[in-house]
């Protein structure tokens, strides 16, 4: 069964069409590798995934839902995260504020829910799951603006495992990172594919989309133009999808 | 806690100026003259308190003077036209401002005009209807109960400083630590990750833009039992003050960061100027640059330490 499925979608941001009848599905605890060119569609269409816009036409399908009609604010709680190219972090805020943005603990005063943010289990249960990411930060207090690419990188990925997700987008989670934390993240997501979640990794690195991919998804020029099983392609022939010599 | 919140810049800017003031001028320091001080800041404090919380968010609110003013009047005419009882009367400010904010609100995020625009809009449109309410004049004579609003003092202390330092210290605690003030920051910060996190930044800005207007309406509500009128010319430049205020209390200009706490401390910067100077027999036309100067430099100073980090 899959657990989630986009039909005939497209989107036009006023004449241009970015996205032309997109058609895929995801199995539940694969990892799909999505690639394509610049410009060729893939942030729209796991933007459109996510809630962020909405699509021109066509259905995606989560565990046979219909997510184009839910507001984007409901859409993670039904357990997609995605971790975006920009990292999406609010960088004057702290670090733990950061991971539990949007879904920060709350506490009661005298039985009563005043909206009051838990700080202290905030900032316990973000220290431990960096922690357990295996990164270092000097302390959760700390702005996330002063922070390391590598270290953002780590928030970002920290606030997409928090809640227990069922499906991770990753949209260049490599690009900015030195060579030892790619290797850490490549690992990570083979750790979430063992656990069952799905995870879509958008990437211009083949390298890493040939280490941790069930499945290859070429899009350009807003259509799949290949769906293939990794251990039935090779790098030269994806890259012909990618420039559109095959 | 508290301390964490402030700019500390901003204590030595308002120590600096009560040492300058007390040395300046020999009524200065005294107790009485702090209550005076806090009395006169109160209004332009509740206004900076809303102020806080829409800039914080990356927003403006440019009305609350006016808004301050329509406030006011709607209070008198609902008790002295209307007949109605001071209860009325307070609730009549307070939903006059918030209903102008909320209008603000929906403007900004449906129609998705700039909120410069929008307020500077309101700024009009308020005061208009605030004249238009009381045909220009002002309205006198109101009930003693709601005259206590503005002028009672219990154990001395003028009531609006009561009012002012609960406003201050509840809404410190909204912006600080609770998820309302929390997602406030985060908006300011970057509303495209509010917008990723499932934060819903249009309800989330009318909210803030009805409270800064509530706000203005309790301002007004204050303002018109100090004087015993509802004035519709009462405010009128207020926004100027109040944004000031602000922005020296350490409210990033552009979103992301403020604190109730350093706007109080900003507030009493601004109070402190103003009643040093009319002690020092300052013509009037001069603090009103001095007002317009501090703004500029307190953004000036901000902007270099920016660059420096």
């Amino acid at each position: 069964m899959s657990f989630l499925e986009i039909k005939d979608l497209s989107k036009n941001f006023g004449t241009v069409k970015v996205l032309d009848h997109v058609t895929l599905s995801v199995k539940k605890g694969s990892v799909i590798g999505l690639v394509g060119d610049n410009g060729a569609g893939k942030s729209t269409l796991m933007k459109i995934v996510t809630g962020i816009h909405k699509p021109s036409s066509g259905s995606i399908l989560l565990e046979d839902r219909e997510l184009t009609r839910i507001p984007t604010s409901k859409i993670r709680l039904l357990g997609i995260e995605m971790i975006y190219q920009d990292l999406a972090l609010a960088r004057q805020q702290d670090i733990s504020s950061n991971i539990f943005l949007g879904r920060e603990p709350v506490k009661k005063l005298f039985g009563i829910n005043l909206g009051l943010v838990d700080k202290q289990k905030m900032d316990k249960d973000s220290m431990k799951i960096i922690k357990d990411l295996g990164a270092n930060v000097p302390s959760v207090q700390y702005q996330a603006g002063l922070l390391s690419g590598g270290q953002q990188q780590t928030i970002a990925i920290a606030r997409a495992l928090t809640f227990s997700p069922k499906l991770v987008i990753m949209d260049e989670p490599t690009a900015a990172l030195a060579v030892k934390e790619v290797q850490h993240v490549l690992e990570l997501i083979l750790k979430l594919k063992s656990d069952g979640i799905s995870v879509i990794l958008i990437s211009h690195r083949l390298n890493d989309i040939f280490e941790v991919s069930d499945r290859i998804l070429v899009l350009r020029q807003g259509q799949i133009v290949a769906d293939e099983i990794k251990a039935k392609t090779s790098m030269n022939q994806i890259v012909s999808y990618i420039v559109g010599a095959e | 806690m508290l301390l964490k919140n402030i700019r500390l810049e901003s204590l030595y800017v308002l120590g600096l100026l009560i040492v300058t003031m007390s040395l300046l001028s020999p009524y200065f320091l005294s107790i009485s003259n702090f209550l005076n001080i806090l009395l006169a800041t109160s209004v332009i404090g509740i206004l900076a308190i809303g102020s806080t919380f829409v800039i914080s968010s990356a927003g403006l609110d440019l009305s609350v003077g006016s808004v301050m003013g329509l406030a006011g009047v709607a209070g008198a005419v609902v008790m002295n036209q209307l007949g109605l009882n001071w209860v009325f009367g307070i609730l009549a400010c307070i939903i006059a401002g918030g209903i102008a904010g909320f209008f603000n609100g929906q403007l900004v995020t449906r129609a998705k005009i700039p909120a410069f625009i929008v307020t500077l809009g309101m700024l009009g449109v308020a005061r208009g209807t605030a004249l238009l309410l009381c045909d220009g004049k002002p309205i006198y004579g109101l009930s003693n109960e709601f005259l206590f609003l503005g002028q009672g003092r219990p154990f001395g202390i003028p009531f609006p400083v009561v009012i002012f330092i609960v406003v201050a210290l509840i809404t410190h605690y909204i912006l600080a630590s609770t998820k309302f003030g929390k997602h406030t920051l985060v908006i300011g910060d970057n509303q495209i990750a509010a917008v990723a996190m499932g934060i819903n930044i249009n309800r989330h800005k009318v909210q803030l833009y009805a409270l800064s207007g509530g706000l203005a309406g309790l301002a007004g509500m204050i303002f018109t039992s100090r004087v015993n009128a509802g004035d519709p010319t009462a405010g009128l430049n207020y926004e100027l003050t109040a944004i000031t205020a602000a922005i020296i209390g350490g409210t990033n200009l552009f979103g992301g960061k403020g604190s109730i706490i350093g706007t109080f401390i900003g507030a009493l910067i601004m109070g402190v100027l103003q009643n040093g100077l009319n002690l020092l027999a300052v013509q009037s036309y001069y603090q009103r640059m001095a007002i317009g100067a501090v703004l500029i430099l307190a953004v000036w100073f901000d902007q270099i330490n920016r660059q420096k980090t």
